[in-house]
Parts: C-alpha cells; structure tokens; sequence
C-alpha cells in the first residue's frame, strides 16, 4: 500500500455529529449513536455480521465465521478507532467505522440487507465523518471494488474523491478537517 | 509439480514462500522461487534472498533461487510459460488496518495475463 496518498486540497463537510435520529424510507426509526463499549453492542454487532450476505462482502470484509468476525470486531473497535451504529431499537442494522492509519483513518461501512436503500448508508457516512471532524482526523481513505457502485456513489457524494485507480480496487481520499 | 513461486518482498509475498515450501516438503514438488521487484515492499533483494533461505533451509527444502529482473508480473508470466512450470504462486494480498484485502499490481497481471495455473496464498 502507497504511504504518499493524494487528499484534497479542500476540507468537505460540514457534517452532522452523533447522536442523530431520523425515520428511514421504509417508515423506520433509526437512531445512530457513537460506540459505546458495552458488551450489548458488541453483542448486536455480531448478530449483524453473522447475517450478512457473504454476496456483500467487501475485499474479505466482514468475515465469514463467528470466530472470525468476533476477532475482526475486537479489532476495528479499539482504542483509538471511531465507530456509528445505526439502531431500529435493539438491533443493529448498520455500522460505519474508522480505523487509524498513520496520520491518516481507514473508513469502512456496512448497511445489514434488510436496511439497505432506504437511507441509512448516506445518513450513517454523515454521521460517522462527522465523529470524525469532531474528533480531529484529518484525512480519510478507502478502497473499493470499482463494480461497488452503491458505496462508490455514496462515496462521491460525500466528497471523496478518486486517488488511485491504477489497481484493482479504486482509491478513495477526502479531507474532513485541518487538525 | 513444477512450481514457480514469485516472491517480491511484501509481508503476503513472504507468507506464501512459508506456505508453499511446507507444502514442498510434503508433496515433493519441483520447486523455483523467483524473487522479483517489487517497490512497495520494505525488504531489499539481499533481504528477501536470505529470508528465502532461511525457510528452505528449515524446512530441508532444495530449490533455486533466481533473480528476475524488470517487470515482474511479465517476467514471472514468461518464465513460467517458456520454462513449462505447471502452476506459479503469489501473495494473496496485503490486508489494510481495516482488514480489507488488496491486491497489487503484480498479482493483477499476473491473475489476468497467465495461461499458466496461479494460485493465490491467503
Ligand atoms: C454501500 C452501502 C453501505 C449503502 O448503504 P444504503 O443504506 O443502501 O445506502 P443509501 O440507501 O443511503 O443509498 C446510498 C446511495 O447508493 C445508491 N444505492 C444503494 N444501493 C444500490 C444498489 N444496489 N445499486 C445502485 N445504487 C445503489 C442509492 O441510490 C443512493 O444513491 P442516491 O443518494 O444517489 O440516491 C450498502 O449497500 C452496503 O452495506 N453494501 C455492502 C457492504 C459494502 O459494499 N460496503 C462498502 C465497502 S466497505
């Protein structure tokens, strides 16, 4: 992976920050909090990967076993990273991530099946880059499959913008704040 | 089988000599491991060469070691098709802070440019 990453030069946003409720196009409540640490959340989150279509996997992400996903969870929840959830009540129906990396964060997300294009993804990005303003980083990345039209769309319009598409998987960057 | 084993430095490059050279042992394949350059990777040649013989060397494992000079997916892909190797191998990617798996340009050529069996170590 390339260390030299070309950003924007303009910050994108301003984005709203957590805790943020709406009602999804299917009629749904949904509130998406920051993460909170409690064995509840790391519980429902679990819950989602396990049920998530292997279809929708993204680059080997979420992983295909309990054990594994659990493994990954403990991961990408750490010190030091950022995490949304998207709530209906007591589930978790999506979940929106960064990953430090250098001076820079990995962003990932994931919106379950039966919550998909109703909204959440768009919201869930808003919020998480939000977090993320708030919470001081600087720069953003990510990588895609190119056919990922769904997240390369929601990408763009957040104001990421393409830095590499010389390989496989296209590049993403965005500049959420001057630190 | 006759094995060609691309190695370019990276941490995924290195996994696979490991994983190829137990399965050597086991199976008696012929075994050719090519390093190649690679500039995203942090080893320099020397160090990649010695690692490579470390592994051989535990594992009691004969191969030749070569040095495969310019582009290196082009250069495995010729060998492999010149020499009649039966499979080549390479690194499964390198895997992000998040867990993403990437492939780089190497295996990308090599994926799509082969006639020869590839196979990816994950
Ligand atoms: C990408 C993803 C997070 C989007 O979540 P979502 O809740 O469906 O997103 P939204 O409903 O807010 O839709 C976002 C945009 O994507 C578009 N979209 C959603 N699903 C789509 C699909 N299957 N095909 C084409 N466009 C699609 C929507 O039309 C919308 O665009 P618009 O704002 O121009 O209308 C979700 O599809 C997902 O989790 N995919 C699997 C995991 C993944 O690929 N993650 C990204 C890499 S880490």
């Amino acid at each position: 992976m390339s260390e030299s990453r070309r950003y924007p030069e303009e910050i994108a946003g301003p984005f709203e920050a957590p805790p943020f409720a709406f009602e999804d196009r299917e009629g749904r409540e949904i509130e998406i909090r920051p993460h909170d640490g409690s064995d509840e959340e790391f519980e429902a989150l679990v819950e989602m990967y396990t049920a998530f279509d292997p279809a929708d996997r993204a680059q080997g992400i979420p992983p295909g076993q309990e054990r594994r996903i659990r493994d990954w969870l403990d991961n990408i929840l750490a010190e030091g990273c950022l995490n949304v959830i998207a709530w209906d009540g007591e589930d978790a129906a999506g979940h929106a991530t960064l990953v430090p990396d250098g001076d820079a964060s990995e962003l990932a997300i994931f919106v379950l099946q039966a919550y998909q294009e109703a909204g959440i993804g768009t919201y869930l990005m808003e919020v998480l880059l939000g977090h993320g303003a708030e919470n001081d980083v600087e720069k953003v990345w990510l990588t895609v499959e190119r056919w990922n039209r769904a997240a390369v769309g929601l990408y763009k319009k957040m104001g990421f913008e393409t830095s590499d598409s010389e390989s496989f998987e296209l590049e993403m960057t965005l500049r959420l704040s001057d630190g | 089988m006759k094995v060609l084993l691309g190695v370019g430095g990276s941490e995924d490059s290195i996994r696979a000599v490991e994983r190829t050279v137990s399965r050597a042992a086991a199976a008696g394949d012929e075994l050719t491991v090519a390093i190649v350059e690679n500039d995203d990777a942090d080893r320099t040649r020397e160090e990649v060469e010695a690692r490579v013989e470390e592994i051989l060397a535990d594992a009691g494992v004969e191969a030749e070691i070569r040095h495969l000079e310019g582009d290196p997916g082009s250069r495995l892909v010729d060998t492999a098709e010149e020499e009649d190797f039966e499979q080549i191998v390479i690194g499964g990617g390198q895997t992000s802070p998040m867990g993403k798996i990437n492939l780089g340009s190497i295996s990308e050529f090599v994926l799509l440019n082969s006639h020869v069996t590839v196979s990816l170590v994950r």
